[in-house]
């Protein structure tokens, strides 16, 4: 066989290759938990209707939603402690309604109301999780020592939890869904009612999960938190998906809207600043944000009524919408 | 079905609820307390024949410890907050269920084989078959823990009420089991009575393996006790799937 043989072989070879691929190239990498129509409704009330979403690997994701929106029973449906009506959820590809426990077995749940044993020990605690994720004793005794040290519980690791704070408690609990190091972390309001330390301490701990390879989902009131943490976020209103992307297209799609803020020196009202150029008023950390299409006319507007009212303003400034802008909007909380 | 994860869950909820539930006082009150406080008030002072008599005492006092821990766990659970987290992790109820039953027989084994211990060392009692009495302590443990689980299975979210209508149930059927009247000795409508308490199988058969009157054969004891035991675990299993599908 000659080289030129050879030569026009290997490139009819790819040729073929190319022509009938054996996998398809357009296959989309699998997703680390996807919802498919998921719906949910106690007696007359629908709590979740229709939903499907997918996360994608090592993603952050946040659900947001004002109270009642369906987050919970989103988030309890996910984790299999409570039965969707209709609907599948996959986990890593399993279908938690076939392969329950395997399904489960990838997951680190904090749930809304999930406490840990106020009768054993943080370690205790700790390593009883590690022992239903089957981890041996080394592996158990190990990461409970790294993840006591990490969240500030080293000096308290072995008093009772019933003798611990809140934040402590919660603390606790990031380190129970944490121990078998699950490729995706569910929390749901991890950080609520929290101080600022414990606050701290559980963000970074949740970012280095994230940092470290594994997906997180969370859910939040807090929209600041969402806003700096998550790469996209689902907003859910009423049970349904109102909007889902990442926070900063969120904001362009509202981005017509502007705020003007204002102080003034003394008390005022927002029906005197109500006209065509200014749709909605309110008052934010003592200043008042005015939200218009057209900054021009709003600024003059404003300015006409501070003469009319011997107003004096003590600050003024621009901005575009933020997340909880496009929240307000989406969501219509008044 | 991964059968390994099943059983995992199974051991560690039971060895979860042995280090948390057994010191609690409940357990302990109408676990050991009371049975004791029976045992005195009906058998000491009065002219019993003892050796008539153990048998039934034996299986109450199993039967007051093994149902003791079930119906303390799930509400006790519930009310922590630590019942949802539980299910949050790879166990489903069924998982819950067993190792419950579980925790709750292996409690009612060892203070029933410590009775039964101390009263064949005291009592001059002549044991016709240890294995028939080692079989009757471990179907029996776990036929009433299993009862006890199933008591909690509806209720709500205080353990204290649950362990009220754990003592309706169980009050009762230490009076139509055969402990105080021997079952050879009743007759008329009473006697079917005492056919639907699965207490009753218990006393027989310890009566049967202590060389005392007994009215069944030891296979059927053991049937009738094997088939209450599934009625409580499948019925427990069903009761609490039902009420996750509202939400817990």
């Amino acid at each position: 066989m000659d080289l030129k043989f050879l030569a026009r072989l290997r490139f009819q070879l790819c040729l073929f290759k190319n022509l009938f691929p054996l996998k398809a190239n357009t296959q989309e990498p699998m997703s680390a938990l996807e919802v498919r129509s998921l719906s949910k409704r106690f007696a007359e009330v629908v709590a979740v209707k229709d939903l499907s979403f997918k996360v994608g690997q090592k993603e952050f994701f946040g659900l947001l939603g004002p109270n009642g929106a369906g987050k919970t029973t989103t988030i309890r449906m996910i984790t299999g402690v409570l039965r969707p009506d209709s609907g599948s959820v996959f986990v890593e590809g399993i279908d938690l309604s076939k392969n329950f426990l395997e399904a489960k077995s990838r997951m680190g749940v904090i749930p809304e109301m999930g406490t840990v044993y106020p009768d054993l020990s943080a370690r205790e605690n700790i390593e009883l999780v590690g022992r239903f994720y089957g981890l041996s004793k080394a592996t158990r005794q190990q990461r409970a020592e790294k993840l006591l040290v990490d969240l500030g519980l080293k000096d308290r690791a072995d008093d009772y939890i019933r003798k611990f704070s809140k934040g402590m408690r919660q603390r606790v609990s990031i380190a129970c869904a944490m121990v078998h190091e699950p490729p995706i972390l569910l929390l749901d309001e991890p950080t609520e009612g929290l101080d600022v330390m414990s606050r701290r301490l559980i963000v970074e701990k949740v970012k280095e999960m994230n940092n470290s390879g594994s997906t997180v989902i969370l859910t939040t009131h807090n929209i600041e938190e969402a806003n700096r943490l998550c790469q996209r976020v689902c907003i859910i209103n009423k049970g349904a998906i109102v909007a889902i992307d990442s926070p900063e297209r969120l904001r362009r799609t509202t981005e017509k809207i502007q705020v003007v803020e204002v102080s003034f020196d003394r008390k005022v009202e927002p029906d005197w600043f109500i006209s065509e150029s200014i749709t909605r008023a309110e008052m934010c950390n003592e200043r008042w944000r005015f939200y218009t299409e057209d900054p021009d006319r709003a600024i003059e507007h404003i300015m006409k009524v501070k003469e009319g009212r011997g107003l004096k303003v003590l600050a003024l400034s621009t901005s575009g919408p933020t997340l909880e802008d496009v929240f307000v909007k989406l969501c219509e909380v008044p | 079905m991964n059968w390994r994860i099943y059983l995992r869950g199974v051991s560690v909820i039971a060895r979860k609820d042995m280090r948390i539930y057994y010191r609690k006082a409940p357990v302990f009150i109408f676990g050991l307390i009371l049975p004791t406080f029976l045992f005195f008030a009906f058998f000491v002072g009065r002219e019993l024949d003892i050796n008539k008599y153990f048998p039934g005492f034996l299986a109450m006092s199993l039967f007051f410890t093994s149902s003791s821990v079930g119906p303390l766990i799930v509400p006790w659970e519930k009310q922590q907050g630590t019942f949802e987290r539980l299910l949050s992790y790879p166990v489903s109820i069924s998982i819950i269920v067993l190792g419950d039953t579980l925790a709750g027989a292996l409690f009612g084994l060892l203070i029933s084989a410590i009775v039964g211990l101390v009263g064949i060392l005291l009592i001059p009692i002549s044991v016709t078959s240890i294995a028939f009495i080692f079989v009757a302590f471990v179907l029996g443990n776990l036929c009433f823990s299993a009862l006890g689980v199933f008591l909690s299975s509806p209720g709500g979210r205080t353990p204290a009420n649950i362990m009220m209508l754990a003592a309706l149930v169980r009050f009762p059927l230490i009076f139509v089991s055969g402990i105080f009247i021997p079952l050879s000795d009743m007759t008329g409508p009473g006697r079917y009575v005492t056919y639907c308490s699965p207490l009753t199988y218990l006393v027989d058969l310890l009566n049967q393996s202590m060389n005392q009157a007994h009215v069944f054969s030891w296979w059927a004891d053991l049937l009738v006790m094997t088939a209450f035991m599934t009625v409580f675990v499948v019925s427990a299993i069903a009761v609490l799937k039902r009420k996750s599908l509202k939400g817990l």
